[in-house]
């Protein structure tokens, strides 16, 4: 009787088992369709021309995603302008005084932001900026980004400096350091790892937002770099294209698709890589 | 004549409402190494952080009486530079895991922006790291993280720290109760080397570490220093009964 139950334990002990490794590799399957797809249909539409040239007009075949590509690095940069000196110094606050009644509200309410949906995070930066400047721009569409950005990377930064060890702070207050220098020169660097991850993280999160752009950045069909003028990005032009009734269009649709997707994953793999190299052991 | 650097004036600590030190009066005479014990949570390291005010981490903390440094109170001294007359070295080693051997041993003038020539750094390096009994093992590697230093190694490496900022007083805070018996044996011969160039206060619950290395032993039992004296003496005839309780292990 030990024996047989003894075996029946090993069969759940496996059946278990398998059930765990079926159950992850049926969550994976989808984003093997979904790439399988994007380089089947996007790859074909990447080339020189496409990586490198603006629009063409309506009904003549070729022209590029150049503008979009620029578009999204710009609201990439003016988003991180916003949301990287505040982000930090929001999650430095988190775990620096994390018991205080206002640290509580604080959390909450990053919690909350994180919550929002980006289309009214769209609507808000519209009221803030684009309403009393009369004018769609790059730079309401950053701050809208950035409002996204935020809580991500304040929550990661106060994740990652609650975890270095007390002895390090007390070791540096010891030596007669004020906290202003110890919080820059010995907290931060040694949170680095958690920090930038955090921030790649946040980036891929927004590179690929759509709703918040469509009342702020607005889009547009030229190439431009100035930041109180509409800006064309990547996820905009892809829903432009691929609601258009012109095939070539869809297949530019695709290869920005492909593109976006192809920077997302290097950035969660980057942020994956930064996270295990710069990673400090206490 | 005899110089006492540091004086426990009837002090008292507490953390919110509980009272951790009760009226210490102690005397810590130079170049000498005291030695204060005691079961745990009498209050030991409280006395020791209430030195050099890093107490002051805990903001329930509050305290009563007076610390002098040099017949100055430390109350009314910048904390800031009150520490960089006070070294401390804790219970685990924490050298600090960005940085070099040779940048940890520098730290205190690096981080507080103190401007040094090369080659008074690298001589403060060396000083420091010789008098820590750790230059030998580390000449070659300085600029590897210290991080990768062995546990007795990264304390001595902390210690190094602490005396590249020339201090008058080293804190001790149980500076073995995460080491092997091998580093233990090393890091108190050191200690009772460094009492030369700087008077040591440390806290120890290893009643032999106490008789082994200090000259002066205090015990200090729910808060109270039960017994001060010169250590032979506490340890071979203790005026309090408690005193001797605790010595032959019938408590703590």
């Amino acid at each position: 009787m030990g024996i047989s139950q003894l075996q029946w334990r090993i069969i759940k002990d496996r059946v278990f088992k398998s059930l765990l490794i079926l159950v992850s590799f049926v969550s994976v399957i989808p984003l093997g369709f979904i790439l399988y797809f994007l380089i089947l249909k996007g790859a074909p539409a990447i080339n020189w021309e496409f990586l490198v040239a603006g629009p063409k007009p309506y009904g003549i075949a070729g022209g590029g995603v150049a503008h979009a590509i620029v578009g999204t690095l710009i609201l990439i940069g003016l988003a991180a302008l916003f949301s990287i000196p505040a982000g930090i110094s929001i999650g430095l606050y988190l775990s620096e005084f994390r018991k205080s009644k206002m640290a509580y509200w604080t959390r909450l309410g990053v919690d909350v932001l994180q919550g929002v949906p980006s289309i009214v995070i769209g609507i808000i930066a519209w009221s803030w900026i684009v309403r009393p400047m009369r004018m769609f721009s790059a730079l309401s569409g950053g701050i809208a980004l950035g409002l996204m950005m935020l809580p991500i990377i304040a929550r990661s930064t106060e994740e990652t400096i609650r975890l270095i060890p007390l002895s390090i702070k007390e070791a540096s207050l010891s030596l007669g350091v004020p906290y202003y220098r110890t919080v820059l020169k010995v907290i931060l660097p040694s949170g680095i790892s958690g920090i930038v991850s955090g921030i790649l993280l946040s980036i891929a999160r927004i590179a690929g937002e759509t709703a918040p752009l469509i009342f702020t950045a607005f889009g547009s069909r030229f190439m431009n770099l100035d930041i109180f003028k509409p800006v064309e990005s990547m996820p905009l032009l892809i829903y432009r294209y691929a609601s258009s009734p012109y095939q070539d269009l869809h297949t530019m649709a695709w290869g920005a698709s492909f593109l976006l997707v192809l920077f997302v994953l290097t950035l969660n793999i980057t942020a994956k890589g930064v996270c295990r190299k710069w990673c400090i052991k206490y | 004549m005899v110089h006492k650097v540091l004086k426990i004036v009837e002090f008292s600590a507490s953390y919110g409402d509980g009272l951790v030190v009760k009226n210490v009066n102690m005397e810590i005479e130079n170049n000498k190494i005291t030695a204060v014990m005691g079961p745990s949570g009498c209050g030991k390291s409280t006395l020791l952080r209430c030195v050099n005010r890093l107490h002051e981490l805990n903001p329930n903390t509050s305290v009563a009486g007076n610390i002098l440094l040099n017949d100055q109170n430390i109350y009314q001294m910048n904390a800031i530079m009150l520490r960089r007359h006070i070294g401390m070295v804790f219970q685990r080693p924490n050298p600090f895991p960005t940085m070099s051997i040779y940048d940890n041993v520098i730290a205190g003038y690096k981080l507080n922006g103190i401007k040094v020539s090369r080659t008074d750094k690298d001589h403060i390096v060396e000083e420091s790291l010789k008098n820590a009994a750790l230059w030998d093992e580390v000449k070659d590697s300085l600029h590897k993280k210290g991080t990768f230093l062995s546990g007795g190694q990264q304390q001595r490496l902390c210690i190094a720290r602490a005396l590249a900022m020339k201090p008058e007083i080293l804190l001790l805070d149980e500076p073995t109760s995460a080491l092997d018996p091998k580093a233990t044996a090393f890091i108190e011969e050191l200690i009772v080397k460094l009492k030369k160039t700087v008077t040591i206060m440390l806290v120890t619950h290893n009643i032999a570490q106490a008789a082994r290395v200090s000259d002066y032993t205090a015990f200090l039992f729910l808060g109270e220093l039960i017994e001060f004296g010169v250590t032979e003496k506490v340890f071979t005839v203790p005026k309090d009964g408690r005193t001797e309780e605790y010595l032959t292990g019938k408590f703590g």
